[in-house]
């Protein structure tokens, strides 16, 4: 995991400069074209978020959720997951998640919803969730993601970057 | 009638797998299979890619256990670049793909006893799935909960600081490594603020024995018994008999301990080891081509690693194993959910390693890559999590992959999980009108002990259902469950 500000470390609260403190979680297999979409978004966020000391930010990344992201989830006050998504609407969907006791389907990943009831059921946390998926069309194992598919991720990364600069906005967008 | 029983997808098994379950007019189970749709396309993917790519490329076929094939890979062709077959690397590369590899293993069986055994020993096998879960496991036993989450992490950690990244790690080369341990990057992981550190994870790892023995003598006859059937067992062992996930030797033996392949030289496992095609399956069947495919099929993993070693060469690991063993007396371990027991020792052996490598100067040495004369092939067999792991490459003079051959821990355990199916289905299904959701947990309980990863790491959100269909032999849904 990591920060780009000097003491925007996850779990700490410092240095914010009184914002909500926001972990963006990028996962999918970049070796699986469009399903590294996530990933490659996160890895962008990452470098605009470089660009200027944003210590509100915290930026991680894996092939899956999993267990301990529910720790690293509980450190902060809003967590945006990236995902890819086979069939949606074009290019991008934002929604308001919660914690869900409804575990899925998989042996080794957890949904992002299970890691937000993990997160509260074991360190008493409570963090909004958003979850923004964007349409992939191909998963085949080769590295280049489709034109599509970086397309929609342009267009998810020019929605989302104002929100990231502002959290309390990212808070009110998607909240029913 | 005869009826056929389609269950669809296997839930919680990563990628897809489907049972199909064939009942005679007498209404006894007269088949059963496994489908498992198996990508097969990565051996042609590598082919016409430059040798040295295959350690990066190969963690694409798989985000569940990528480290393990990164590191077959870069076994395998240490081979070719002429570092030798397991020996010839520096002390300081060898150290650090162990300690890679540990870390690995540690993690993987740690998320393997949270995930999977131990929503099952808390709550049993036919308690319902909304409760026989991770969440289930946070709200009965939060010690627990918490313990395991720190476990996998602390295995994340030490991977990160020793391929590079979390994702597409880049630290073993063909060679050797491209990068050491740090001081500081040791310290954390050695010395880390309690739990964080490597005395924490030995601790942790023997409290999670402790809960899984206590489950036992409570539940003997039923650990003992469900989807218990006499196999093979095959996996490395050291050159001295002990246990080895990294590197060593192929050796297998016998449902009562007798030794059917004799510490096989890794390079020399295509002349004794064969793959078998059924027509009804995508996945090939592995079996010892000397006992023929009818009784050279085998199991991996770590029920199998357990009945191959003569020891175990960490002292809190090798005390458990002689426990282990005092239940059979001596003999190998057929039994399905022992393998549950024997994954919880060697992750209490992964934690001695990682803690006892940590400690080594060497992980700080500089000499990080060797190389020889250039060979035309290369094999890099490990023990990943889930059982043996094979990698084979053929390289040409241009330096760029002719050909390949995987076998995958999976593969290895096809014809086993098929008979653990054929074993639970005999025994709950055989008169059984409906499928009840006991006798579907059942049927998952067993492949799961197998810790099956179907190569899909492709995850995108909102897939894999549980679909339960009851087929007659017409190919008539009779019945249709989602879960």
């Amino acid at each position: 995991m990591s920060s780009t500000g000097s003491s925007g470390r996850s779990g700490g609260s410092g240095g914010s400069g009184g914002k909500p403190r926001v972990l963006v979680y990028g996962y999918g297999n970049p070796g699986r074209q469009d399903d590294g979409v996530g990933i490659a978004l996160v890895d962008e966020l990452e470098a605009w978020a470089l660009a200027a000391a944003r210590p509100w930010l915290t930026f991680d990344r894996n092939y899956q959720l999993n267990a301990e992201d529910a720790l690293a989830a509980s450190g902060h006050d809003v967590v945006v997951f990236l995902d890819a998504s086979r069939d949606q609407e074009e290019p991008f969907r934002f929604t308001a998640i919660g914690p869900s006791d409804a575990v899925s389907f998989s042996t080794h990943a957890m949904s992002p919803e299970s890691v937000l009831a993990l997160c509260r059921d074991l360190y008493g946390a409570r963090p909004a969730g958003r979850l923004l998926t964007i349409r992939g069309y191909s998963w085949e194992p080769n590295e280049a993601m489709t034109a599509r598919a970086r397309g929609n991720l342009e267009a998810a990364k020019a929605w989302l970057t104002p929100l990231l600069d502002s959290p309390k906005r990212l808070l009110r967008a998607g909240a029913s | 009638m005869s009826r056929k029983i389609v269950i669809e997808p296997v839930t919680r098994v990563e990628g897809h797998g489907k049972v199909t379950l064939l009942l005679n007019d007498a209404g006894e189970v007269e088949e059963s299979r496994l489908h498992i749709v198996e990508f097969r396309g990565f051996e042609r993917f590598v082919q016409g890619r430059p040798f040295w790519e295959a350690p990066v490329l190969v963690q694409r076929l798989c985000g569940i256990c990528p480290v393990s094939h990164h590191l077959a890979a870069a076994k395998a062709m240490d081979v070719v670049v002429g570092a030798g077959p397991g020996d010839g690397l520096t002390p300081t590369a060898e150290k650090i793909r162990r300690l890679m590899h540990y870390g690995q293993i540690f993690q993987s069986h740690s998320l393997h006893f949270f995930h999977l055994a131990s929503p099952d020993l808390l709550f049993g096998y036919d308690a319902p799935p909304e409760k026989r879960n991770v969440i289930g496991v946070a709200a009965a036993n939060r010690e627990l909960a918490v313990q395991a989450v720190l476990m996998r992490k602390f295995g994340q950690e030490v991977i990160a600081a020793t391929a590079g990244k979390k994702i597409h790690g880049t630290g073993a080369v063909p060679g050797g490594v491209n990068k050491n341990l740090s001081v500081e990057e040791r310290d954390a992981l050695l010395n880390g603020p309690d739990p964080m550190n490597a005395d924490a994870m030995v601790r942790y790892a023997q409290g999670a024995l402790e809960f899984l023995k206590g489950y036992y003598a409570k539940n003997k006859t039923f650990v003992d018994t469900f989807s218990s059937f006499p196999s093979n067992h095959l996996s490395l062992v050291r050159e001295d008999g002990a246990l080895d996930l990294y590197h060593g030797v192929l050796r297998a033996v016998d449902s009562e301990g007798r030794r059917i392949l004799h510490d096989l030289e890794c390079q020399d496992y295509l002349a004794h080891i064969r793959e078998e095609v059924r027509s009804w399956s995508y996945m090939k069947f592995p079996y010892l081509l000397h006992l023929g495919p009818q009784n050279g099929w085998y199991r991996v993993g770590p029920l199998a690693r357990l009945n191959t070693v003569d020891f175990i060469p960490t002292p809190l690991a090798q005390e458990q194993l002689e426990a282990y063993r005092a239940v059979t007396g001596g003999k190998p371990h057929n039994a399905c959910l022992h393998t549950h027991w024997a994954r919880l020792i060697e992750t209490l052996h992964a934690a001695e390693v990682i803690r006892d490598l940590l400690k080594d100067p060497d992980l700080q040495g500089t000499n990080l890559r060797v190389k020889g004369k250039r060979e035309p092939q290369g094999v890099g067999i490990i023990e990943a999590p889930r059982g043996t792991l094979f990698h084979h490459y053929w390289v040409g003079a241009n330096d760029l992959i002719e050909r390949a051959n995987l076998i995958v821990s999976t593969t290895n355990n096809n014809e086993p999980m098929n008979r653990a199916v054929n074993h639970v289905a005999r025994t709950l299904m055989t008169k059984a009108k409906e499928i009840t959701e006991g006798m579907m947990n059942a049927v998952e309980v067993a492949i799961r002990a197998y810790d099956p990863c179907l190569s899909c790491a492709t995850h995108a959100y909102g897939q894999m259902p549980l679909e339960v269909s009851l087929v007659d032999d017409g190919g008539n849904v009779v019945d249709r469950k989602l879960r």
